[in-house]
């Protein structure tokens, strides 16, 4: 088990892709956050709160895809997690799904599908905050706040102080 | 939950009936936003095993397997094969040869959807939607659903919540239900009716028993009126229907005195001015309609977590 980011480095990452989400869509005013629970959201409020300190508050909603995977018959049945679309709606907005961990692609899949159901966002955006490889499907990140390379057998667990009372990100085997 | 049928709330543990009312309850977050169909059961077939005369509850079901994109085959006993002399198994048997995965069923005989699920006739999950005077389960999640939604402070545990059950106990499988599951939860719940509509052996159940409508009502919070049921009376239970509606009718004067914050249920159909007034039915207090909502919503909770899911072994009911 080793840890490949610290807190100051999550907050580091973070505070860039907040950075870079400004540069890539000119400013803020069609942005609007989405965060797939459970980590997902924890981070897609972060990055709310950074983009608010350097320019200004956008929407910060959630999406709970489980309804949509394609891998529902592949394990018991999950509990389902809570869907908060933000009050101004994604219609023709930039809407920046976040996730903790890009890895198969088959969550962000689910996700699109749930966006599709929910209205037409201008543009679709991916915020992770690890991307760990191995994808099963044509899916990429726009902001990666650290590529690792690993093992498919190999664990990626994101901890996050609001979550699990620290903030790490470790690899296991 | 831990089993693959659901057949009545005496097996619903705390744990398993909280996490059917949660899972209805994220299900209403995402589907009060604009996202009204999941795609979560396409190309999966529920069946609707009608031997008994419904529509609310037959609906309520058609509602909730359609959005979460279910197939539905109706079977309805009036005009079918079972009036040609079908039995129960022959009928099951072939709605399943028709790719049906999960069953709901009604039949006036009490324990029909056990037998249905423990005979091992079938493979399909089976849900019970009212068996005789037995049990009507998810109409009792419903009821403690619309409970839950308007007493925020109880929400993971009744304790302290007063339900009044008024009326037609004897004939009720949705009394039956709600008794066991509210109890489950940690409400306390009255019956209120007279000597001759409550059970025998009503002393055995987890409740208080009152005759009198008039020295409870201001206790409760939450009060379901129960339909009379005539087409099960074949005897006279009370004088006559003024004299009920007098005694035990949701009205007038007993209106005012409810508490402020309670609820008036009614699980429909309604007949109006026996057990609940007009003015009862209609009034700011009432919920009868959310119940309507609400049952769409838990419904589509017990199909997902029932079917949803990878399939689980069908040897027993374990729950």
């Amino acid at each position: 088990m080793s840890v490949v980011l610290d807190q100051s480095e999550i907050e580091r990452s973070l505070k860039r892709i907040a950075h870079e989400i400004i540069e890539r869509n000119h400013g803020l005013d069609s942005v609007v956050l989405m965060g797939i629970p459970t980590r997902g959201v924890t981070l897609a409020q972060r990055i709310g709160e950074f983009l608010k300190s350097i320019e200004k508050p956008v929407p910060v909603g959630t999406l709970d895809i489980t309804m949509f995977r394609d891998d529902l018959r592949l394990r018991p049945p999950r509990a389902l997690a809570k869907t908060e679309i933000p009050a101004e709606g994604i219609e023709g907005k930039d809407l920046i799904l976040v996730d903790d961990v890009l890895f198969s692609g088959r969550t962000i899949r689910a996700a699109l599908d749930a966006i599709g159901e929910l209205g037409r966002p201008r543009s679709v955006q991916l915020a992770v905050l690890i991307d760990r490889g191995h994808r099963q499907l044509p899916i990429r990140a726009d902001f990666v706040g650290k590529n690792i390379p690993t093992n498919a057998r190999e664990n990626v667990k994101v901890q996050l102080l609001e979550v699990d009372g620290v903030d790490q990100v470790e690899v296991s085997i | 939950m831990k089993s693959a049928h659901l057949l009545s709330t005496q097996e619903l543990t705390r744990t398993d009936a909280f996490e059917i009312l949660d899972t209805a309850r994220q299900l209403s977050r995402a589907t009060d936003g604009a996202i009204r169909k999941l795609p979560t059961l396409r190309g999966r077939t529920v069946v609707n095993l009608f031997f008994e005369d419904s529509t609310r509850t037959r609906l309520s079901f058609e509602a909730a397997a359609k959005r979460l994109s279910a197939d539905v085959i109706n079977f309805s006993a009036k005009g079918s094969s079972v009036s040609k002399g079908e039995s129960l198994k022959d009928t099951a048997q072939t709605l399943e040869a028709m790719g049906g995965e999960l069953m709901i069923i009604r039949h006036s005989a009490s324990g029909a959807a056990q037998r249905l699920a423990e005979s091992g006739w079938v493979k399909s999950h089976i849900v019970n939607a009212g068996d005789g005077m037995h049990e009507h389960p998810t109409q009792a999640l419903l009821d403690a659903f619309t409970i839950r939604s308007h007493f925020p402070e109880f929400d993971r545990d009744f304790t302290g919540l007063r339900v009044g059950i008024v009326g037609d106990i004897l004939h009720s499988r949705v009394a039956r239900s709600n008794a066991q599951l509210l109890t489950t939860l940690g409400a306390e719940v009255v019956l209120i009716a007279p000597p001759t509509l409550l059970p025998i052996g009503v002393e055995t159940w987890p409740v208080k028993v009152s005759y009198d409508l008039d020295s409870e009502i201001s206790s409760l919070d939450a009060i379901m009126a129960l339909r009379v049921q005539s087409e099960r009376m074949n005897d006279a239970f009370f004088p006559s229907e003024r004299e009920y509606a007098r005694e035990y009718g949701l009205a007038g004067a007993r209106l005012k005195a409810l508490k402020k914050g309670a609820i008036i249920m009614h699980p429909g159909p309604m007949n109006r001015g026996l057990e609940i007034s007009a003015e009862g039915a209609d009034s700011k207090q009432s919920v009868i309609l959310e119940q309507v909502a609400n049952g769409v919503l838990v419904r589509m909770a017990v199909l997902y977590l029932l079917m949803g899911g990878a399939p689980i072994p069908t040897e027993g009911v374990l729950v």
